[in-house]
C-alpha cells in the first residue's frame, strides 16, 4: 500500500473525526443520559415556542398601529439583528482562536500533507457552526414570528435562508481573519485571555448601558413623551454598513410586497470578498502565525510583602488550611478565565442597586407597607444575584481540583478540610459583598430597622445555604474535563444548582413572609404581633439555612470519598 | 513496608486487579511490570490511596491504608505517569503548598525546596509559573515534590516518562541512595533495561495478576526456557504471540 506523492485528503476527511464525535456524544448521551437530554430538548422547546409566542404578540400589536407599526417592526429587527451581528463576531473570534491555533489535532494536521486551502476550508467550517448554532435557534422563532404576522409566504424560509447564509459568513471570516492578525501580535494562550477579558469587558459594558438607558421610562405613563422618543428612535438613522441592516432591509421589503435585490447582491460579493481575503491572508501568514502560537511567554510570581502579609494573615488557620487558601486565591487570580469573572459580578451588582435606585417608591399610591415589603422582596433578587455569583466562583471548585486530585489523595490531607477551604474561600467574599449590597440597598430605601435587620440576616443566612450547595452540586456533578473554568457554570450540575438555590430562596422568603407581614401590618394599622409567629417563621427559615449549608457538604464528602479518580 | 493482600479492584464487570498477594520490605527498591492496561497503575493509586480496593488490604509500614489513610499517607510518596499539577503555581510555590499538605513549614521546607530544585536543574525556573515548563520540566518537579516531606515508601508510575538523560540518571542515582538509607520505591517501568538494572526484585503482572516475582536471578531460575533475558521472560508471558504478530503485519 503506497501513499501517493500528491496526497491531499479532502475537507471533509478532515471534518470527520469532528462529527464522529459530536455523533459518539450522542449515542453516549441517549445511553446514559435519557434524563438530561430529555431536560435540555424540553427546555430548548419552551424557550423557542415562548420566543415566538411573545414576538408575533408584540408583532401583531405592532402590526395593529397605522403608520409607524411597520417602521417599528423594521426597526426591532434591524436591533435583534444587529445583536445577533454582534455576538457572532465576538464568538467567532474566539472560536477560531480555538480551532485554529489551540485545538488539539492541530499538530496532526499540521504534520499531515494537507493543503492550506482545504486546511482553512475546514476549519472555517469548523468555526462557524461552533459559534453560529446557538443564534440559528434564537433567530428561527424571531424570524418564524416576522413571517407569520406578515404572511411572508412559502418562500419566506427560503429568501431568509438565501440571507442568512452570508450573514453568518461574514462574522466568521472577519473574526478568524482578526485571530489571525491577533495571533501574529500575542503569543495564542495569552491572546486567548486577552480575547476572553475583552468579550466581558464588551458584554458587561453592553448590559450597563442598556440599563442606563432606563429602558422602564418608556412604560411610564407620560404620554407626550414616549410618543417623542419613540418618533426619534424610529427615525435614528441605523448604520447602513452593518450587514445586520441589509438583512433586515431584504427582509422587509420581501415581507412588503417589494422587490429589493441590491441587499442580496451587496450580502453575497461582502461574504466572499471576505472569506477570500481570510484565505489569502491565512495562506500568507498562518505558518509563521501557528509556529509563534506555541510559544506561551514567560510569567514569574516572587514572593513579595503581598505573599508575607498573607502568610501572617492566613497563620492561624493552621498549615494545611492555609496553603489551601493561599493556592486557591493564587490560582483564581492568576487565571484569567476566572478572574475576568469579576467583571460579570460587578456588572450584575452594578445593574442591581442601579434598579434599586431608580425603583419609583416615592409619590403617589405608595404606602409604608410596600415601601417596606419591596426590601424584603428584594432579598429575592439579592439572593438570585448571590446564586449566580456561586454558580461562577464556588460551583466550579471541585471541578477545577480534577486532573490535581491525585496530589490531594495521596497526601495526608482530609477531605472535609478541602471542602471546607473551598466553602470558607468562597463564601467569604460573597457574604461581605451580599451584606454590603443588601445594606446599601436597604439604606436607598429608607427601611425601618426591623427590616434592615430581618434582611441582613436572612442575606447571611442566604449566602451560606447558597455556598453549601454550590460545594455540593459542584462535588456531585463534576466537571473535571473541562479546559475553561467559565463553561463549568453552564454545565447540567450548574442549571440543578441554580434551580435549587431558587427553590430555597423561595421557601426562605415564604417562612419569613408570615412574621414580616404581621410587622408590617402592625407599623401600618396598629395589629397586635404574635411573638410566637416570629419565632416559628424566623426559626425555620434559619434551620433550613443550616441544613441546606452542612447537608451538602456531608454529601460531598461521601462521593469525594469514593471518587474512582 | 508495603504489603498487599489479596487486592482486587473492579470496575463495574471488568476486573482490574486480581487478589494481588505482594510484599516489598524496607530498603528494596522493586519493580513492577506488565503491558498496557494490565493493572499497574491501577495497583499503584490503590497503594497511594487514590482508589479504594474492591477487596484486600494495602498497608503500608504495617498501616492498613483504607482504614488509617491519614497516618499511612504521612509515609507515602506517589509520583504518577502524567505531571498534571496547579499550572498557575509557581514551581517554589508548589513544593511549599505539598509541604504545607504534610504540615511542614519555615526555613526547613524553603531549604529543601530549594535543594530539590537544584538537584533537578529546576532552580533558574523556581519562580516561573508551571504553565511555562515542559513535559519533562514537570514531571521532575512533581519527582521532587514527592520528596519534599522525606517519606519513607516512595510509589512511582513510569518514573522516565519525559525526563532528558541526566535528570534520569539523577533520579536512578536518588533512587538507589534513597533505598541504601532504607526507605523502599515501588515503580512501574516499560523500560526492562532500567528494571533489569536497577531493581532488586521485579513482578511481572499481566491482566490484573502476577504472573512472575522475585530477584532476576529467581526469575532466570525459574523461566522454563532457561533464558537468561529479562525482555525474553517478558514478552514470553505477556506478548510474544504479539510480537510475532508485528513481524507478519511489517512483512505484509
Amino acid at each position: 500500500m503506497d501513499v501517493p506523492e500528491r496526497a491531499n485528503p479532502s475537507i471533509v476527511a478532515l471534518l470527520r473525526p469532528k462529527w464522529i464525535t459530536m455523533r459518539a456524544r450522542a449515542d453516549a448521551n441517549r445511553r446514559g443520559h435519557r434524563f438530561r437530554i430529555f431536560f435540555l430538548a424540553m427546555l430548548g422547546t419552551a424557550f423557542c415556542v415562548f420566543a415566538f409566542v411573545e414576538m408575533y404578540k408584540l408583532l401583531a400589536h405592532f402590526r395593529s398601529v397605522p403608520d409607524v407599526g411597520t417602521l417599528l417592526a423594521g426597526k426591532l429587527l434591524g436591533l435583534v439583528l444587529a445583536g445577533f451581528f454582534s455576538i457572532l463576531l465576538l464568538s467567532n473570534i474566539i472560536t477560531s482562536l480555538s480551532s485554529f491555533f489551540l485545538s488539539k489535532d492541530l499538530d496532526l494536521l499540521n504534520a499531515a500533507p494537507v493543503s492550506k486551502r482545504t486546511f482553512y476550508a475546514a476549519k472555517f467550517i469548523e468555526t462557524i457552526v461552533l459559534s453560529s448554532w446557538m443564534i440559528v435557534l434564537l433567530a428561527a422563532p424571531v424570524l418564524a414570528a416576522y413571517g407569520v404576522v406578515y404572511h411572508g409566504g412559502p418562500f419566506f424560509p427560503l429568501v431568509v435562508l438565501a440571507l442568512l447564509a452570508p450573514f453568518f459568513i461574514i462574522p466568521a471570516a472577519v473574526g478568524s481573519t482578526v485571530t489571525l492578525l491577533l495571533v501574529n501580535v500575542f503569543p495564542a494562550r495569552r491572546a486567548r485571555d486577552v480575547l476572553g477579558v475583552i468579550a466581558l469587558l464588551a458584554s458587561g459594558g453592553m448590559a450597563i448601558l442598556f440599563r442606563m438607558a432606563r429602558p422602564e421610562r418608556f412604560i411610564q405613563p407620560d404620554g407626550t413623551r414616549v410618543l417623542g422618543d419613540l418618533i426619534a428612535v424610529v427615525h435614528a438613522p441605523t448604520s447602513p454598513l452593518l450587514p445586520s441592516s441589509w438583512v433586515q432591509r431584504a427582509i422587509m421589503s420581501w415581507l412588503g410586497m417589494r422587490t429589493d435585490l441590491l441587499p442580496y447582491a451587496v450580502l453575497w460579493v461582502s461574504a466572499v470578498t471576505l472569506l477570500a481575503i481570510g484565505a489569502l491572508l491565512h495562506r500568507a501568514l498562518y505558518d509563521r502565525t501557528f509556529s509563534q502560537s506555541q510559544e506561551s511567554g514567560s510569567r514569574t510570581a516572587r514572593a513579595g510583602s503581598f505573599t508575607r502579609r498573607a502568610y501572617a494573615l492566613l497563620s492561624p488557620l493552621g498549615i494545611v488550611r492555609r496553603e489551601l487558601v493561599l493556592k486557591e486565591v493564587r490560582v483564581f487570580f492568576r487565571d484569567s478565565t476566572q478572574w475576568s469573572q469579576l467583571i460579570l459580578l460587578a456588572v450584575l451588582v452594578m445593574v442591581y442597586v442601579f434598579n434599586i435606585k431608580f425603583l419609583p417608591l416615592r409619590g403617589e399610591g405608595m404606602t409604608v407597607f410596600l415601601v417596606n415589603v419591596i426590601p424584603f422582596l428584594n432579598l429575592v433578587l439579592a439572593g438570585f444575584v448571590l446564586a449566580s455569583i456561586a454558580a461562577r466562583f464556588i460551583f466550579p471548585g471541585i471541578s477545577l481540583e480534577g486532573r490535581t486530585l491525585w496530589l490531594l489523595r495521596s497526601s495526608p490531607l482530609e477531605m472535609r478540610q478541602l471542602l471546607w477551604s473551598k466553602f470558607w474561600v468562597g463564601t467569604l467574599p460573597l457574604l461581605i459583598l451580599a451584606v454590603l449590597t443588601v445594606g446599601i440597598t436597604d439604606y436607598l430605601l429608607q427601611v425601618t430597622a426591623f427590616m434592615m435587620m430581618v434582611s441582613i440576616l436572612s442575606i447571611t443566612f442566604l449566602t451560606l445555604a447558597i455556598s453549601g450547595l454550590a460545594i455540593g452540586f459542584g462535588t456531585v456533578f463534576p466537571q473535571f474535563e473541562t479546559e475553561n473554568a467559565a463553561q463549568i457554570p453552564t454545565s447540567l450540575g450548574g442549571v440543578v444548582f441554580l434551580m435549587s438555590s431558587i427553590a430555597l430562596i423561595g421557601a426562605v422568603v415564604m417562612l419569613e413572609a408570615r412574621p414580616v407581614y404581621a410587622y408590617l401590618g402592625a407599623q401600618a394599622f396598629g395589629t397586635p404581633i404574635e411573638p410566637w409567629d416570629m419565632v416559628v417563621g424566623f426559626g425555620l427559615a434559619a434551620m433550613l439555612c443550616c441544613a441546606t449549608t452542612l447537608l451538602p457538604i456531608e454529601v460531598a464528602l461521601r462521593r469525594l470519598e469514593i471518587m474512582q479518580r | 513496608m508495603i504489603k498487599l493482600t489479596r487486592l482486587t479492584k473492579k470496575y463495574g464487570g471488568f476486573t482490574a486487579v486480581n487478589g494481588i498477594e505482594l510484599e516489598v520490605p524496607r530498603g528494596e527498591l522493586f519493580g513492577f511490570l506488565g503491558p498496557n492496561g494490565a493493572g499497574k497503575t491501577t495497583t499503584l493509586r490503590m497503594i497511594s490511596g487514590i482508589l479504594r480496593p474492591t477487596s484486600g488490604t494495602v498497608e503500608i509500614g504495617g498501616i492498613d491504608i483504607v482504614q488509617n489513610p491519614m497516618r499511612a499517607k504521612t509515609k507515602l510518596g506517589f509520583i504518577p505517569d502524567r505531571p498534571f499539577i496547579y499550572e498557575k503555581l509557581t514551581g517554589m510555590e508548589f513544593l511549599r503548598f505539598v509541604a504545607g499538605l504534610y504540615e511542614l513549614k519555615g526555613p526547613l521546607v524553603e531549604h529543601r525546596a530549594r535543594e530539590l530544585l537544584a538537584l533537578f536543574d529546576l532552580e533558574d525556573w523556581r519562580d516561573e509559573l508551571i504553565e511555562s515548563y515542559s513535559h519533562g520540566m514537570r514531571q521532575k518537579l512533581i519527582i521532587a515534590s514527592a520528596f519534599v516531606h522525606r517519606p519513607e515508601v516512595i510509589v512511582v508510575d513510569e518514573p522516565m516518562v519525559g525526563l532528558d538523560p541526566k535528570a534520569a540518571r539523577i533520579l536512578k542515582d536518588l533512587f538507589r541512595e534513597y533505598t541504601n538509607r532504607g526507605n523502599t520505591v515501588m515503580m512501574s517501568t516499560h523500560t526492562l533495561e532500567i528494571a533489569q538494572g536497577m531493581c532488586d526484585r521485579v513482578a511481572i503482572i499481566q491482566r490484573g495478576v502476577i504472573r512472575a516475582y522475585g530477584t532476576m536471578d529467581e526469575l532466570f531460575a525459574n523461566d522454563a526456557a532457561g533464558s537468561t533475558n529479562l525482555e525474553e521472560i517478558f514478552l514470553r508471558l505477556t506478548g510474544e504471540k504479539t510480537a510475532r504478530t508485528l513481524a507478519d503485519v511489517l512483512n505484509a
